[in-house]
């Protein structure tokens, strides 16, 4: 590769757009809201600004190393990878397309972040299995902390459910 | 030219969150205890999970409080580079995790004021804490939505149930009467817009902690005393061995990396 090999701002987007969530890898980074920003600094170096799903996720690390991987690829090796606090992300910057996708895999999307609480544990949100809307919740967490487990009181299947923050 | 004293602003701001870090970072180690001895798996994940998201919290704290107090200490340094006595949470964050009952008398009370004062503390001057603040607002609403449910199913539950939240309730509330303690540090820095006081806290968290106590048919702890010492690092005879065990892999192997 050349040295002077560097993609323009425009083509990192697109790349870094479609690196997929650590956890839930039928989502790319860019579908699930996470990615805030892909800029040229004043100092002509690249970069990406990416806010935190949960403060303690443990697919944290496993995303900048991604990113820093991908900044690599497009000839940016100094390019960097910054955390934003605020705006907190909500799974309200989730995209159709993500939505879509967490349920083609069995994981029921969120509803309203703005809902009352109790409706955001899941309460109502139709079984995947069955459509009965009969669902109680079974477990706050599931395989990652941003779902929980509901139970179909009609076909009594267990599923997950991305909570709505 | 020699380096310049961080001025005192910026001491009280790392002190403040200090304080919030050691909070959630001694109650994460307390609950990770609870892994594989929860009364059912989906409570190991649970309180495991709400852990993590305690560990995401001190983390973020304890690397903003390091970077304002001019000594450039990371995370790490300040969780496992410190003694007993530079601890500054509170002692109830500190106490043996006893029964279940014991440990969700103890969320019960520590939620419902962090999800206040993270909720308030979104609007500091401060931008550091409050876009901490932001981010942990959301978690901590879902931490006091799983301990006010808990209240009440153990609180409605058997004899027994109630029996042991009513008595994990009246063991913690002396403590977590210091939550809400005043001294100069957040006066000053409340008087600012900076922090938030926690005394003015006290009232709303009572209102709601009753809330969820009469509906689960619990009579609010009305004790004679209450605990002192953690916010000055003077802390209770169990901290020492549970910063032990914290510490010990960091203390045998130091700068390890894996």
């Amino acid at each position: 590769m050349s040295a002077a090999f560097r993609m323009d701002t425009d083509q990192v987007r697109a790349r870094v757009e479609t690196v997929p969530d650590p956890e839930l890898p039928m989502v790319t980074l860019a579908d699930l809201g996470v990615i805030r920003s892909v800029r040229e600094d004043a100092d002509r170096v690249v970069e990406v600004v990416v806010t935190p799903t949960y403060l303690g996720c443990p697919a944290l690390p496993v995303m900048e190393a991604d990113l820093r991987t991908v900044l690599a690829e497009c000839g940016h090796p100094d390019g960097r990878v910054t955390w934003a606090l605020s705006p907190a992300w909500t799974t309200d910057w989730i995209s159709e397309r993500g939505r879509e996708q967490l349920a083609a895999h069995g994981i029921v999307p969120p509803g309203d972040a703005g809902a009352p609480l109790p409706v955001r544990l899941g309460l109502g949100r139709p079984c995947p299995n069955c459509g009965s809307v009969a669902t109680r919740p079974l477990g706050p967490f599931g395989s990652t902390g941003c779902q929980t487990i509901l139970v179909c009181t009609a076909c009594r299947e267990s599923f997950p459910h991305m909570k709505a923050v | 030219m020699t380096s310049e004293l961080p001025d005192t602003r910026n001491r009280l701001i790392a002190e403040y969150a200090l304080r919030l870090g050691d909070d959630a970072l001694v109650l994460c180690q307390r609950l990770c205890a609870w892994v594989t001895n929860a009364p059912t798996i989906e409570e190991d994940l649970a309180l495991s999970n709400i852990a993590l998201d305690l560990l995401g919290q001190a983390r973020t704290l304890l690397a903003f409080s390091g970077r304002s107090d001019g000594t450039n200490r990371s995370d790490d340094d300040l969780a496992y580079r410190r003694t007993e006595r530079e601890f500054r949470n509170a002692l109830l964050l500190e106490l043996p995790g006893g029964d279940f009952a014991f440990t969700i008398a103890r969320q019960l009370a520590y939620t419902h004021y962090t999800s206040l004062l993270y909720g308030q503390l979104a609007a500091s001057a401060d931008e550091g804490l409050a876009s901490f603040a932001t981010r942990a607002a959301k978690e901590a609403e879902y931490h006091c939505l799983h301990a006010s449910q808990w209240t009440v199913r153990l609180g409605l539950g058997t004899e027994e149930s109630h029996r042991r939240m009513q008595s994990g309730l009246e063991h913690i509330w002396p403590y977590a009467a210091e939550l809400f303690e005043a001294d100069d540090l957040t006066t000053r820095l409340d008087t600012e817009g900076t922090a938030v006081a926690p005394a003015g806290l006290r009232a709303a968290w009572e209102r709601e902690v009753t809330g969820v106590l009469t509906e689960a048919g619990l009579t609010v702890p009305a004790p004679s005393w209450q605990a002192t010492g953690g916010r000055s690092g003077v802390h209770t005879e169990v901290f020492a061995p549970l910063l032990a065990e914290f510490q010990s892999v960091f203390r045998q192997y130091p700068g390890g990396l894996w």
